[in-house]
């Protein structure tokens, strides 16, 4: 039983829903239809036994259609496989939540909800957990700026424009010496 | 300390002469009072607060000032160290804490992020505590060595030294006569 075999079975069992299956340095991502991904999650969890789940990420690619992207990291508790389940999504649907097969997806569904504004159906406490209720932007995704937007809650949190001062600073990943990586203002364009 | 002659000049404490009692201002013995007993009110809200338990425990001792004992009770504490990141989250919470202190109450920001929001110009964090607090005396660092947060608490007491208490106190009295 590894990975690839899993990723073998699971094209075997859900065919067309599994759009793409990639294989890269050992590590299987599957790409899945949101309609399918419930089912194909629950298929690895009762019967592939991938009993944890690592991380409930997201992306925004900012002008492809659909907008957004979950990505499930899921492993055995030995992990001795990992697998990588990812699926589109676009603006305002919901996702079906995985918290029935993983306790920890909970908090990880969460913070996808809070940061990017992806909404998952059936989710026992679907709140914001970084961010404050109210909070009235989605901070991670690609058209909010670094810098954050001013927003106020009377009594509750309120927010303001961090100074940029000419762009967030970043170091040069990979120079010859510190003095080289030094942070240097680089703003975004 | 014991007088020589008639014509030395008393500028000290002689206690053949006080005995027990020492003349002072009472500004100046309030300020000493104050000064050697400031109780903290950890704001412990990141990596600073670890260099501030560090600096109460046995190796950096600000126990020596009198300043061991950590009130958490806002009630209770004179200095507010706010030790951390502030983010917006939090940002009310400790305003909260700072208006539950009675006066006379002084505030440390330690560290970056406390002083200026640090490293993190970003959508979450408050860029400085003073944007809420008045601040008495900033700590820089990431984080300020014990010896840095030491010499800021030495700072606050040179400052209070320096404060005209009773006249702070009795300030609409003394506005009033004038």
């Amino acid at each position: 039983m590894s990975a690839a075999s899993d990723v073998t079975r699971l094209r075997a069992t859900f065919g067309e829903k599994i759009v793409t299956a990639v294989e890269f340095r050992g590590e299987q991502t599957l790409l899945v239809e949101l309609d399918a991904v419930h089912a194909v999650l629950t298929e690895c969890r009762q019967a592939l036994d991938y009993a944890m789940v690592l991380d409930i990420a997201s992306v925004d690619l900012l002008g492809e259609e659909p907008r957004f992207e979950v990505v499930y990291e899921i492993a055995s508790v030995d992990d001795a496989k990992r697998l990588r389940v990812k699926t589109k999504v676009a603006v305002d649907v919901a996702v079906p939540t995985v918290t029935d097969l993983w306790g920890g997806a909970d908090w990880h569904e969460r913070e996808v909800w809070d940061m990017m504004g992806i909404p998952f159906a059936n989710h026992p406490n679907l709140k914001r957990i970084l961010m404050w209720e109210g909070y009235p932007f989605f901070p991670l995704r690609k058209d909010f700026p670094l810098a954050g937007r001013p927003s106020d809650m009377p009594d509750v949190a309120f927010s303001d424009v961090a100074p940029m001062v000419g762009g967030p600073f970043v170091t040069c990943a990979g120079g010859a010496n510190t003095v080289v990586r030094e942070p240097r203002a680089r703003p975004v364009e | 300390m014991v007088s020589s002659t008639a014509t030395t000049v008393h500028t000290a404490y002689d206690s053949k002469i006080e005995g027990n009692m020492i003349v002072t201002r009472v500004d100046a013995a309030i300020n000493w009072m104050r000064k050697n007993s400031l109780w903290p009110m950890p704001m412990g809200l990141a990596c600073c607060a670890i260099e501030l338990m560090a600096t109460a425990s046995s190796r950096f001792d600000i126990s020596r000032f009198g300043m061991e004992v950590m009130r958490f009770s806002p009630r209770q504490a004179d200095v507010l160290i706010v030790s951390g990141t502030v983010t917006y989250k939090m940002a009310l919470a400790v305003k909260r804490i700072w208006d539950q202190m009675p006066e006379p109450k002084w505030c440390v920001a330690m560290g970056a992020c406390a002083s200026s929001g640090g490293m993190y110009r970003s959508y979450s964090v408050l860029q400085g505590i003073d944007q809420l607090i008045p601040v008495d005396v900033y700590i820089s660092g990431c984080p300020p060595r014990p010896e840095a947060l030491i010499e800021g608490l030495l700072e606050l007491q040179k400052k209070i030294e320096g404060e005209k208490s009773t006249m702070a106190q009795k300030q609409v009295f003394f506005e009033s006569r004038s």
